[in-house]
């Protein structure tokens, strides 16, 4: 199976601190995959680096099927690539309802002068309707999004994100805040995507991480401890000493 | 979903279009030129000018209330318009009395002694008889009006794409933006900056070609186009920012990181409103400076690009009626209070000039907008049409 995402190698400091520190990963074209780690075992800036937010020192980042490097690329042109990415705290536009920010996020082409001359038709406003039912929000299209709550934003900024159908996810804690009831949709929901595509959950929670019920990479200090699944990982004796037991 | 024509989806669109042509046939019926005589010649340019600020603080809205660009250089564009169909107007002008008076020679002059003597007549002044090399295309309306739009629009897409590539925001790129305008003036003050230096370009009030015509009917004839551009430019903008365009520009005001991730080229939004602004902006300024009849590089201190943003703010910036009305009231104001005819205040040991102390009642004024109104006189709209409000 050829690797959608292939990071080799990588390494980043910050003012001599290496967050990352020669890391390699793969993730294949419909995976679902936890990656876990104590508090700076470079989760976030993993994701910062494919998303183009951080440019690594060394190390190499490839992409699809014609392994083109996401190194040279900013970060709009890696977002239009096709991966997306769900920030831990949820950032929706609050000043503009639920269906402009949705289709702000729609698959399109995104130069100034496309947007300019762009029309909303009936198929688009019939793709916003279909992902506002999806993430629960059908009755909440014209509302502001600066009035939902906490966990409506998360939905929206789910929806936002599948409306930019990406080939590749990259989720930040989606559990965080949270009721019991709506970890359960994202699961279910998070399960669904990754029939289709590549996606990666950044998570702390252990519980939620089980019910995933995926392939689990661990970070430790910038690099990766011990990848499989959560049983194998979490039986690992270095896994139990840095992050499990203490 | 079925979707109404843009002008009924915004109807202060149509308010503002209604309200300027009744304020323009107003004016033309209580004008010298056209009717009663109410409204004297030198307070219908007044209003025209005022129409001309109105355009250029809804051009800084779309750059600062929209897309979150704090521009304090926005009167560079202005007086760069103002400037560019300065120099037809006072070639040409020049050019024609030159002509006359060599008329009565005994050898008709060549082309080139008139260019020679008309060239003598304008740059005497700063003790040079050369036609400097800006003024090439002087002795050309399409082409000064073609230069109206490009040079200031090429000025803020050089300037704009080195500021934006870098990423410059906030406070910064406000900086930044005073220091272009501060480096145009004090260009444009040198002599051999060929923009006769602090002399500025004068008699810009004369239109060549229309010798005949009075002030009086011309000043009506400004206001008119002036309240003719103020109306396309509102509409332009108004159309600009009521779609899917308008959305994204104030998704990178409010959060740009997220923009970019979601696969927006953030820099070339910028860029485009930017420079669509500082054309505006430039065909404000060269509406603008006929009417006021001289233009030198004072126009361009940073005070006044201030102003602006003092007038956005105070109106209500995010909104462009708000603009508008800003530009409109406090310009007025400004004018009133410090052309001396405002009555002083009279208070128990002291009396309040207004001359004086306009300056200071503004400035309050602008910080208790920013502390208790924020959404400015605009603000107040809201109140009544807060039901309907969604988003935009």
């Amino acid at each position: 199976m050829s690797a959608l995402l292939e990071v080799s190698g990588v390494s980043v400091s910050f003012d001599g601190f290496r967050a990352i520190n020669n890391l390699s990963f793969n993730i294949g074209a419909a995976e679902l995959r936890a990656v876990i780690g104590p508090n700076g075992a470079g989760k976030t800036t993993f994701m910062d680096i494919v998303t183009g937010k951080t440019r690594p020192d060394e190390g190499d980042v490839r992409w699809g099927e014609y392994s083109r490097s996401l190194l040279k690329m900013n970060e709009a042109q890696i977002a239009r690539a096709g991966i997306g990415r769900k920030f831990q705290r949820p950032t929706v536009f609050e000043d503009q309802s639920v269906a402009d920010n949705m289709t702000m996020a729609l698959r399109a082409n995104r130069n100034p002068f496309s947007v300019l001359g762009w029309r909303p038709s009936p198929s688009s406003d019939q793709r916003v309707a279909e992902l506002a039912a999806e993430v629960g929000l059908a009755g909440q299209v014209n509302r502001k999004a600066g009035e939902l709550s906490h966990g409506q934003k998360q939905w929206l900024e789910i929806g936002m994100l599948l409306a930019q159908e990406p080939r590749l996810l990259l989720v930040d804690e989606p559990a965080a805040g949270m009721t019991l009831a709506e970890r359960e949709q994202t699961t279910t929901l998070l399960r669904r995507l990754a029939e289709t595509r590549a996606v990666v959950v950044v998570e702390h929670d252990m519980d939620f991480v089980r019910r995933l019920n995926c392939k689990v990479t661990v970070l430790h200090q910038g690099s990766v401890l011990a990848e499989g699944s959560l049983d194998h990982v979490t039986r690992n004796p270095q896994v139990i000493e840095v992050y499990l037991g203490r | 979903m079925t979707r109404k024509p843009f002008i009924l989806r915004n109807p202060s669109v149509l308010v503002m279009l209604a309200a300027l042509a009744v304020f323009t046939v107003a004016v033309t019926l209580m004008s010298q030129a056209y009717g009663s005589g109410a409204v004297p010649t030198s307070m219908v340019k007044v209003l025209g000018k005022t129409l001309c600020l109105a355009l250029a603080a809804v051009a800084m809205d779309l750059v600062w209330g929209y897309i979150g660009i704090l521009s304090l250089g926005q009167m560079a564009f202005f007086a760069l318009g103002g400037y560019m169909i300065g120099q037809w107007l006072m070639y040409a002008r020049t050019e024609a009395i030159v002509a006359t008076s060599l008329a009565q020679a005994p050898i008709p002059p060549t082309p080139l002694e008139l260019q020679e003597a008309t060239a003598s007549q304008i740059f005497g002044v700063v003790g040079s008889s050369d036609l400097p090399m800006v003024w090439s295309f002087a002795h050309s309306l399409p082409l000064q009006l073609l230069l109206v739009v490009a040079v200031p629009g090429l000025l803020a897409l050089l300037f704009g794409w080195l500021a934006f590539r870098s990423r410059v925001n906030g406070v910064y790129l406000s900086i930044l933006t005073q220091a272009m305008t501060l480096a145009l003036a004090l260009w444009l003050f040198q002599n051999d900056s060929g923009f006769r230096g602090n002399n500025g370009l004068s008699g810009l009030q004369n239109i060549p070609g229309l010798d005949g015509v009075s002030q009086a009917r011309l000043s009506i004839w400004f206001l008119w186009a002036s309240a003719a551009a103020l109306g396309l430019g509102y509409v332009l903008i108004a159309w600009l920012v009521g779609g899917k365009f308008g959305s994204v520009i104030r998704a990178i005001r409010d959060d740009e990181t997220r923009v970019r991730f979601l696969g927006y080229p953030v820099e070339g939004f910028k860029l485009v409103v930017f420079t669509l602004a500082a054309m505006i902006t430039a065909v404000a300024g060269a509406l603008y400076y006929p009417q006021a009849g001289i233009i030198n590089p004072a126009e361009l201190a940073p005070i006044a690009s201030i102003y602006l943003a003092v007038w956005v703010a105070i109106g209500g910036r995010g909104r462009l009626y708000g603009a508008v009305i800003g530009a409109v009231a406090v310009s007025l104001l400004s004018s009133w209070f410090t052309g001396g005819r405002a009555p002083d205040l009279a208070l128990p040991g002291y009396v309040v000039k207004w001359v004086d102390w306009w300056q200071v009642a503004l400035g309050l004024s602008f910080v208790l907008v920013t502390l208790f109104a924020p959404r400015g006189i605009a603000g107040f709209f809201d109140l009544f049409t807060r039901r309907r409000e969604s988003g935009s």
